[in-house]
């Protein structure tokens, strides 16, 4: 199992450069997708077991990360016509580099910490690695969606810690779900007010009315 | 019992606040449930009910206190929504009062806490359940607000709980360490967790709490949410969530003080304390809108909550003092503006000249509360701000206290020369007067003769309660 484990993680993170490195919404979108169905797929290759709690939360998280959320994003952007990010502060070559120094880091820190014993050497780093992109994707992109598929990002690296956690602490890594609200929150944010960018687009002649 | 009602009361009546088309019926539950509420609070404060779920859900000092506060405070803001939906109230009302009670709920959960991943879901709560109060008015302004807001928040949420994935590490990697997340057993066993990995969570979970709470470099989002936000909200946002934030990041201070790491903790709430401190002083000097004033009149005290915490001494009693005082007078501060605003229409400072005239009680309230929100004798807050420095000194800061003193005085200046302005003045245009509804002056009246009282004396179970609490801290009573 622990090859089919590293191929998943491996496969995580190529989805996290995938978003660093395009505008194009909708990879954007379905790359993270894809990063939620990996998420799902990995409670049951890691505990090789297949107890109630490891299907329902493959399940669940399959469900709301890879289905609902992905979908509810591509709606989003039809109805509010947006296709690609323009202007990113931050060029995506550069972002690539940000991540890779970001995927670097994690690999330093997670090596230094002792490690939970049931938890692969590898789903640390990778976890920490994923908070790192999705946080960069977050304060480099300019248009709302884009904001919104990084802070999926953040979320799912959060959630990937949490799994070295689910044997021990019940419902820890079920709490993380909550943060999903937020996401959708922010999507019906974004078709009824057609939020384009952080919050300045509203109204562009009214960008700095809460500027300091 | 009693402790999971605290919880459901609120939760269930949010529901029931939305099944009424009725709008004085609406805020009549509103008023009643409050009431209950402090009812609950108060018979808690008598006897303390054992923990319940498992160790899950318990009272102690700290959490008693927080509890107490916001219930309190959720009493004196439920009195002046019956007055303010009165007067202002594009939709209704339904939401507005539902969400006030969902607060109410997540609140007392945060308070109630003795799980981490608990007092996440709390903290969480509060989040969503003030989002849709800042959006009130349904204008640009307001939205441009709550999705700042929401989109700060979220991340700092977010971080929040990887802290405390990273605390349940720190604690899976010792055998025996008692039941994973929960308060007591981590403290309990805080000398043996992992060092590292409490270090990290403690981070985590500082960044996450210290935005909600808004200590700079963290707080961008609060002069726009507060400036906003309806006047009552920012209250209850400055007074009660601030708290519940407070609260969570004195929890895992508790964990890591316990566990010998003050040397690691203390600077770091020091330099964040008077880095807020200063950057408050900074940009009062430069607003114009009295909601942002009184926004970065609550970094400033955001900033010397977590100073006095980091101080240790005599400093987490005045903490947490400090965080009923404040409390209190910053709800005073946002109730007596929220009364001008609704009789000018502006919270431009420019717009509201000669308010004692116009608006006499609202404007001695003003006054009064100007004084306490910046910690002056004989108030409440005076006391706590003097604990806070007393422990500087007496802790080897000198210069912290200096700062300190320093940034105060600007602070006093920075308010007074903007509130006293408004007070006195030639009376603007735009100043109508307008009689004021009893509903719109009872609480903070209340607040005012609150803060005077514990300027003068505190009563003995509340001394016990602080006592107790700042034990928990690290800190003793002076």
């Amino acid at each position: 199992m622990a090859q089919l484990e590293a191929v998943v993680l491996i496969l995580v993170i190529v989805a996290n450069f995938v978003t660093l490195g395009t505008g194009r919404l909708t990879t954007c979108i379905r790359a993270v997708a894809l990063q939620g169905f990996l998420l799902g797929l990995l409670p049951v290759v890691l505990h090789a077991g297949w107890s109630l709690h490891q299907i329902g939360l493959a399940a669940g998280t399959i469900a709301v990360k890879a289905v609902l959320l992905p979908r509810f994003l591509l709606w989003a952007i039809r109805e509010t016509a947006i296709r690609r990010e323009v202007e990113p502060r931050v060029g995506y070559v550069a972002s690539l580099l940000l991540g890779a120094a970001g995927l670097a880091i994690a690999f330093a820190v997670a090596g230094r910490l002792p490690l939970p014993e049931q938890a692969a050497a590898l789903l640390v780093p990778v976890a920490l690695a994923t908070v790192i992109m999705g946080l960069v994707v977050l304060t480099t992109r300019r248009k709302a969606v884009n904001q919104v598929v990084g802070y999926l990002m953040l979320e799912n690296g959060i959630y990937l810690f949490g799994l070295t956690q689910t044997e021990r602490v019940p419902f820890l890594v079920e709490v993380g779900v909550l943060l999903d609200i937020f996401v959708a929150v922010f999507i019906m944010g974004i078709v009824v007010f057609h939020i384009n960018r952080e919050f300045d687009s509203i109204d562009s002649a009214r960008l700095a009315e809460l500027a300091e | 019992m009693t402790l999971l009602a605290l919880i459901l009361v609120p939760a269930l009546a949010a529901a029931g606040a939305y099944a009424h088309r009725e709008a004085a019926y609406r805020t009549g539950w509103l008023v009643g449930v409050a009431a209950l509420h402090l009812a609950l609070v108060v018979a808690v404060w008598l006897a303390p009910p054992a923990a319940v779920l498992g160790g899950w859900l318990a009272v102690d000092a700290l959490g008693l206190v927080v509890l107490a506060l916001v219930s309190l405070l959720f009493f004196v803001v439920a009195l002046y929504t019956v007055g303010y939906l009165r007067r202002e109230d594009p939709r209704g009302g339904r939401a507005f009062v539902s969400c006030l009670l969902a607060f109410l709920a997540s609140a007392s959960l945060v308070a109630l806490s003795h799980h981490f991943a608990l007092l996440w879901v709390g903290m969480e709560s509060t989040t969503l359940a003030v989002a849709p109060l800042i959006f009130h008015r349904h204008d640009r302004r307001s939205l441009e607000a709550v999705w700042k807001y929401l989109v700060l928040s979220s991340v700092a949420i977010a971080l929040a709980l990887l802290g405390t994935f990273f605390l349940a590490t720190a604690q899976s990697l010792v055998a025996g360490a008692g039941r994973p997340l929960v308060l007591e057993d981590l403290v309990a066993a805080a000398p043996r967790l992992h060092v590292a990995w409490l270090r990290g969570a403690f981070i985590f979970l500082l960044v996450g709490f210290g935005t909600k709470m808004g200590l700079v470099p963290l707080h961008t989002w609060k002069p726009d949410t507060y400036g906003e936000a309806p006047s009552l909200v920012g209250g209850l946002m400055a007074g009660a969530l601030a708290s519940c934030a407070f609260l969570g990041l004195a929890r895992i201070t508790q964990v890591v003080l316990a566990a010998g790491l003050a040397a690691f903790v203390r600077p770091l709430l020091i330099g964040f304390g008077l880095l807020s401190l200063a950057a408050a002083a900074a940009f009062m000097i430069l607003q114009s809108d009295v909601k942002r004033l009184l926004a970065y009149s609550s970094i400033e005290h955001t900033g010397l909550l977590v100073l006095g915490l980091g101080l240790g001494g005599v400093g987490p009693y005045g903490t947490v003092l400090h965080v009923i005082n404040s409390g209190l007078a910053k709800v005073l501060m946002f109730l007596a503006v929220g009364n001008v605003v609704l009789a000018t229409g502006t919270s431009a400072a420019a717009g509201n000249r000669g308010i004692l005239r116009t608006l006499p009680v609202s404007g001695a309230l003003l006054l009064i509360g100007l004084f306490a929100v910046t910690g002056s004798p004989p108030f409440g807050p005076f006391v706590s701000e003097f604990t806070i420095l007393r422990a500087a000194l007496a802790e080897g800061h000198p210069w912290v206290a200096a700062g300190m003193v320093a940034l105060l005085a600007i602070v006093f200046v920075g308010m007074a020369a903007m509130i006293l302005e408004m007070l006195h003045g030639e009376r603007g245009s735009a100043g109508a007067h307008a009689p004021e509804s009893g509903w719109l002056v009872v609480g903070p009246a209340a607040l005012a003769a609150a803060i005077l009282t514990l300027g003068l004396y505190i009563p003995a179970p509340l001394q016990d309660a602080l006592v107790r609490a700042a034990a928990a801290l690290g800190g003793r009573a002076p």
